[in-house]
């Protein structure tokens, strides 16, 4: 285990009586609690983590937070292993385990690396230019480039873990637990608005967090805890704010038990929870990204951001260097140079501006060497910087002679670019502000501001009031008030002076090709100025040809400089060559928290009848019908579906059989006016249907199509009770509230769904009389209780209401009883049916029964594209009123004489069963394409026939009697002859239906 | 993530509401038997699709069942107008409905 | 011949009693008699007549419910009320209810056989309904009175805050009623669910 020789004797956050041993690419080391992975590995001088995406490049730690662009590792293994997490944002646990990605056979010897080698010839659109042709070929190069580009694997076993979603509602959101934001929050908690503070670190306080004593972390602590106080305020940490949509909506992630380690995993407790935020007002204090700069080598392990420097020296007490050279545009990288300085450090600082002021003095005071006017060129090292090149700079940019300066750690500050992210994503404005080369919030799209370093306010006073006031007036605009008075928070850092915009040192072509803009994609200003040449002139295009902006990182580091440099090239302001559009997720967001818990049996509810448990001892096969489980068909010891379907179809035409018909939609419908609306609603007519009976009706949308089909029947003079199609019954409930509400508010009529309330069991065949005779008060005799009619009575002691209507052809009555009555309803029917031999049956052989009558299915005969006339049942459609959809019929395309109609196909082979979809041909060929003029909707094999049955949509159907057709099966499969034939193939004239 | 302030039950989430296309599109009187076939197909299948603000039905479906009205920015989704079946609010001015190719009452 | 039985829809639902101390407690409330009611609430004929039949003066503002010791009536939309009664009301609620109001201008329907009752409380139920409900439940904004029609989970509900507890009734299709069962014990094992048995 190798020591922490780079840790600090003293300071920091971290928790030194706490020692954690990790493992990292196989080797063993020791850190602290209140590590990050990245900081324990910098405290044990281990710079270099990964590979670069494109070049395989050797990648160190380059930031110290959600912006880490290089940092990538594949956390863990097995089912919980994760790829692409940042080491700057993966707190520290005892047994961690961590390996590089995007490295062959190790990150020391990868060897990919010749892509470096290769590097000129892999510039930018390389791939769309090469790999394009042939194209044919384009499949076998893209598996060889995914395997030599990918980030990361995602783990082969299903995710063991638990994630859940949360909804949280507050008057004020704010983003960010920084100074601005615990001062936002303070100013908006105290009128007693409702409060949701969120930032990504275990501990509030941002930046403050850099500082382990004196007056920001007394405020600190004092706010964190008078915010805690706070009965109507939430404080989540650990937690990403991720997306901001429409409507104030925001979702956010937080880490419940996921830094705990799968070791810390808790049954009861999610690893990450999914916050679904609806906020009132909104303030985002997201604080403000660092720039890197261009120079020959600046992706090398050992160059970082300069504020990163300093925050792991002060908040993990590492020192990342010894020998540190900084170079930077702005004063902000004077802090982490004298922090080292201080630390014992040798520290050189490269100061692009010639008359770097004040700051400059005080760095020399404390023992730095101060170089204005002057540039990194170029850093020296091979997977870890040991030297690099500084020039003067002249007035036009041209690059003095280079010295070298010997060092083990770079830090860069290119200036600082606004988080204006989340800002972007909720439709805001972004606004360039030149004097400090960056975009900053412009116009809001929402109940939006923006406050601190993300709003480009520099200094922590001025920041401070900025965040107060914000805080006040959100919770003012929410209905609150009552903010006391701005905190007030002295800094002791001077007044900064102006930043120079600075992107790239001046350097040949050559060298370009090694200044990275886009650490993660690789891209640099070599390609960027190659897109430029070749007429990428807009951000848009040069992000879609270089990658720029792209993968896990969206750009956070490079989009600005990037646009910067495309804005320098074509010699206008950046504005003019466009502002960049950030989408949502801000940072990856996991597959699992997305999906919470609709996992396993919460994916779909599973909507079970009265019945079930009989049918489920009963052995029954289920079938999803919607979300409904419907019994598919009862199969005895022994049998196969085929085996047990033919006998339960023989059964219902020979005895008895019982299906349960629950989930059959039913709109219970009172008023006056209920014959007025079916009249309308339906094809036929409806005033005269009496008191005891039912109708078949037929629902067409205004275009003409068949919708829905079901039997109606007239309850009371004002009460009728309509079914519908299982997976319609929400649907149609729908239509019919849409029309009485909209179109049609006169008629007095309300509908209510009972599809629910009554449980229904079907019993059919000859022997159904018999059977039901048995347990009932009801006559059922012809005259009494006709087909088409239905009766009220009592059927096993229980108070039912028996519709005499069929869907199979035979003899049947559909018995309702109050659901909660269901299961012994069909107990006892089984129980009485048994000497009639009664049989349960499930969808199948109700499928197959009504297809032998030619009874359509809507959904499975029909598409949407399919009218009444074009069924054949111009029988059901009244001539006499108007009725939905009734004029489209007449439209001249729905009107033509040669439309697919219905019709039935009888096989050559009587044992051949017709695939169901399959395509029916009129003159085969040897091969496709033929001219397809219709398919096969419903095709089964008939046991009460003894041959296979089909129904099919064919162009100009019935024409075709007689005529035979080809049904080829391309797939697999001989190709089939069938006769057309009309659609009804047991019983035509109804006598069993009638008896 | 739309928050609709249904007029009955007040804002709820968007998953709680079904979207009815577009407003104000009334049936043609008698079924439109009087009507030519383009007349009629306009009325069927013609709709303005406007960038911008447009009139449009939603349902509580998951509520309160009711259909009512909104005028929506369909750039910056915001709902400008939210009124009851029969309430005639004074409706910002709107890009007008395209005539049928053949003109109507022809 | 069997002997009817009445099933509700979670007769066989095993109880779980978590291990933790309990933030929720969760009960399968006993069947009850049901009524979806339709009318116009500017008459007062039809105003009078609920009131004779369950003592509740039917709630007018949208999501909000009325009761008496026996008897509620939740407003389910402008013209809509579900009058949930004691057990042995049964379907004499219906008929009372439709021979004082009359079958012109209002509909009475059965729905005690379509839907369960779930009872949920606790200090922690409101966030066990924030996993899968987008409603604000705060109880600035949702007190004991209120009702709303939303969705739980991927089941659509009738939410209704019986006290202060809080507790909330949740009216459930009875093909829902095990599907949310389970969802509600999931949702609540952070908090720990302790199941009442009657
Ligand atoms: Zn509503």
């Amino acid at each position: 285990m190798s020591r922490q020789s780079f840790r600090l004797e003293g300071g920091g956050r971290i928790d030194r009586a706490r020692a954690l041993g990790f493992t990292f690419n196989g080797k063993r080391y020791q850190g602290y609690a209140g590590d990050t992975l990245a900081s324990a590995l910098l405290a044990n001088g281990v710079h270099l983590v990964g590979r670069s995406f494109k070049y395989h490049r050797p990648r160190g730690i380059l930031t110290a937070g959600v912006e880490e662009p290089n940092a990538l590792v594949q956390l863990e293994t097995g089912a919980h292993s994760q790829p692409n997490i940042r080491a700057t944002q993966i707190e520290l646990y005892d047994g961690l385990t961590a390996t590089s990605i995007n490295a062959w056979p190790n990150v020391k010897w990868d060897l990919m690396a010749v892509n470096n080698r290769l590097g000129r010839l892999l510039p930018a659109g390389f791939y769309y230019k090469t790999f394009m042709w042939p194209r044919s070929w384009w499949m076998t190069y893209e598996k060889a480039i995914r395997r030599a580009a990918g980030l990361g694997r995602a783990p082969e076993a299903a995710d063991p873990d638990r994630y859940e979603r949360q909804n949280i509602h507050c008057d004020v959101l704010v983003v960010g637990g920084g100074p601005a934001g615990l001062a936002t929050a303070l100013a908006a908690g105290r009128t007693g608005a409702r409060v949701v503070l969120v930032d990504q670190l275990p501990e509030l306080g941002g930046s403050l967090l850099d500082e382990s004593a004196g007056t920001g972390e007394a405020w600190r602590q004092s706010a964190v805890a008078e915010l805690a106080a706070m009965d109507e305020v939430t404080c989540l940490t650990r937690t990403v704010v991720t997306g901001y949509f429409d409507h104030n909506f925001l979702i956010a992630c937080e880490s419940v038990t996921d830094h705990l380690g799968h070791t810390g995993a808790q049954p009861h407790l999610p690893r990450l929870k999914l916050w679904r935020i609806r906020a009132g007002q909104v303030v985002l204090a997201t604080g403000a990204f660092e720039r890197a700069i261009g120079f020959k080598g600046n992706d090398l392990p050992g160059v970082m951001l300069a504020g990163a420097i300093g925050t792991y020296h002060a908040r993990y007490a590492v020192t990342p260097g010894r020998e540190a050279v900084f170079f930077t545009n702005n004063d902000t990288a004077y802090a982490p140079a004298m922090a080292m300085a201080a630390g014992g450090a040798r520290v050189k600082v490269a100061d692009v501006r010639t008359e770097p002021g004040a700051v400059a003095d005080r760095a020399r005071a404390v023992g730095i060497e101060v170089l204005p006017g002057h540039a990194v060129v170029s850093a020296a090292g091979h997977r870890k910087v040991r030297g690099v090149m500084v020039a003067s700079l002249g007035a036009e940019g041209q690059v003095g002679d280079p010295r070298y300066l010997r060092c083990d750690l770079v830090g860069m500050s290119g200036g600082w670019s606004p988080a204006v992210h989340l800002f972007s994503q909720s439709g805001g404005k972004l606004a360039w502000r030149a004097a400090d080369a960056c975009f900053i919030p412009g116009v809001p799209a929402q109940t939006t501001r923006v406050v601190g370093r993300a709003n480009g306010t520099i200094g922590l006073s001025a920041l401070m009031a900025e965040a107060h006031a914000a805080g006040a007036d959100a919770a003012k605009d929410a209905g609150f008030s009552g903010s006391g008075d701005a905190p007030t928070l002295e800094s002791d850092q001077p007044e900064q002076a102006p930043l120079q915009p600075f992107w790239s040192v001046p350097a040949k072509p050559k060298s370009e090709r090694k200044h990275f803009v886009d650490f993660q994609n690789d891209v640099t200003v070599g390609d960027v100025r190659l897109a430029n040449r070749e007429g990428y002139r807009s951000v848009e295009h040069l992000k879609r040809y270089t990658t720029l902006g792209m993968g896990t990182d969206q750009g956070k580091l490079g989009n600005v400089p990037g646009l910067a440099l495309l804005a320098e090239m074509q010699g206008v302001t950046v504005p003019e060559v466009g502002t960049t559009t950030f989408r949502a997720p801000f940072t990856p967001l996991n597959f699992g928290a997305m999906a919470g818990r609709d996992v396993g049996e919460f994916m779909d509810p599973a909507r079970r009848t009265p019945m079930h448990d009989l049918h489920d001892e009963a052995g029954a096969v289920f079938e999803d019908v919607g979300q409904w489980k419907r019994p598919f068909y009862y199969p005895q010891p022994g049998e196969g579906k085929d085996e047990a379907v033919n006998r339960e179809c023989r059964a219902v035409r020979n005895a008895v059989g019982m299906l349960d018909a629950t989930t059959l939609g039913k709109i219970d419908l009172q008023g006056p006016d209920v014959p007025a609306l079916l009249n309308r609603i339906y094809t036929n007519a409806w005033s005269k249907l009496e008191v005891g009976r039912s109708r078949y009706g037929l629902m067409l949308g205004e275009d003409g199509m068949v919708i829905d089909d079901g039997v109606t029947s007239r309850l009371g003079e004002n009460h009728f009770l309509m079914t519908t199609t299982t997976g319609n019954a929400a649907r149609i409930l729908g239509w019919l509230e849409e029309w009485l509400q909209t179109e049609w508010p006169e008629l007095k009529v309300y509908a209510n769904s009972v599809t629910e309330q009554y449980a229904v069991a079907v019993i059919a065949g000859p022997k159904a009389r018999d059977l039901l005779g048995e347990v009932t008060d009801l006559d059922l005799s012809a005259d009494e209780f006709p087909f088409m009619s239905w009766r009220e009575g009592t059927v096993a002691g229980i108070p039912a209401r028996v519709f005499r209507i069929s869907f199979s052809g035979e003899l049947s009555y559909e018995i309702n009883v109050p659901a909660n009555h269901g299961a012994a309803l069909w107990g006892a029917l089984m129980e009485t049916g048994e000497k009639h031999g009664i049989t349960p049956y499930g969808t199948e052989a109700m499928h197959v029964l009504r297809a032998e009558k030619g009874y359509i299915i809507v959904g499975q005969d029909t598409d949407g594209t399919v009218t009444p006339l074009d069924l054949g049942m111009d029988w059901i459609v009244s001539k006499n009123k108007d009725f939905l959809g009734k004029r489209s019929l007449t439209r001249e395309d729905t009107a033509r004489t040669d439309r697919k109609q219905l019709v039935g196909l009888l096989t050559d082979d009587p044992q051949a069963v017709l695939p169901e979809g399959g395509q029916v041909v009129e003159e085969l060929q040897d091969r496709p394409p033929m001219t397809m003029i219709g398919h096969v909707t419903s095709s089964y094999y008939s046991a009460n026939l003894g041959r296979s049955i089909a129904l099919a949509l064919i162009k100009d159907g019935r024409q075709r009697m007689g005529d035979t057709l080809h049904i080829p099966q391309p797939l697999g499969g001989p190709t089939l002859s069938a006769t057309v034939t009309e659609t009804v193939f047991i019983d035509p004239d109804g006598s069993r239906l009638n008896g | 993530m739309f928050l609709i302030e249904c007029p009955w039950c007040g804002p709820r989430d968007e998953t709680e509401f079904s979207y009815g296309g577009e407003a104000h599109i009334a049936r043609p009187v008698g079924g439109g038997h009087d009507m030519t076939n383009a007349e009629w197909g306009h009325y069927v299948f013609h709709r303005t699709n406007p960038k911008g603000l447009h009139r449009e039905r939603w349902v509580h479906s998951h509520g309160c069942r009711r259909w009512f009205n909104v005028v929506r920015d369909t750039v910056s989704h915001e709902f400008l107008l939210i009124y009851k079946p029969g309430e005639k609010p004074d409706l910002p001015a709107l890009p007008k409905s395209p005539e049928p190719p053949d003109g109507p009452g022809r | 011949m069997a002997e009817p039985r009445r099933l509700s829809s979670l007769a066989d639902e095993p109880a779980h009693v978590a291990a933790v101390e309990a933030g929720i407690v969760m009960r399968q409330a006993p069947l009850h008699a049901m009524v979806t009611l339709r009318g116009n609430a500017g008459d007062p004929v039809f105003l009078s007549g609920v009131r004779e039949i369950t003592g509740c003066d039917i709630p007018t503002d949208p999501c909000r419910a009325a009761m008496t010791t026996d008897h509620a009536v939740l407003w389910m939309g402008p013209d809509e009320w579900l009058v949930v009664a004691p057990p042995e009301a049964g379907t004499d609620l219906r008929q009372r209810l439709r021979d004082r109001l009359g079958d012109d201008r209002t509909a009475v329907v059965d729905v005690g056989d379509a839907l369960a009752i779930i009872s949920v409380g606790g200090p922690r139920a409101r966030d066990l309904l924030a996993k899968g409900c987008t409603l604000d439940l705060h109880p600035r904004t949702f007190r004991p009175g209120h009702c709303a029609n939303t969705l739980l989970a991927k089941a659509q509900v009738t939410l209704h805050q019986v006290d202060a507890a809080p507790t909330f009734s949740v009216f459930v299709s009875r093909s829902f009623a095990v599907y949310l069962w389970r969802w509600m014990l999931d949702a609540g094992l952070e908090y720990g669910v302790q199941v009442l048995q009657d």
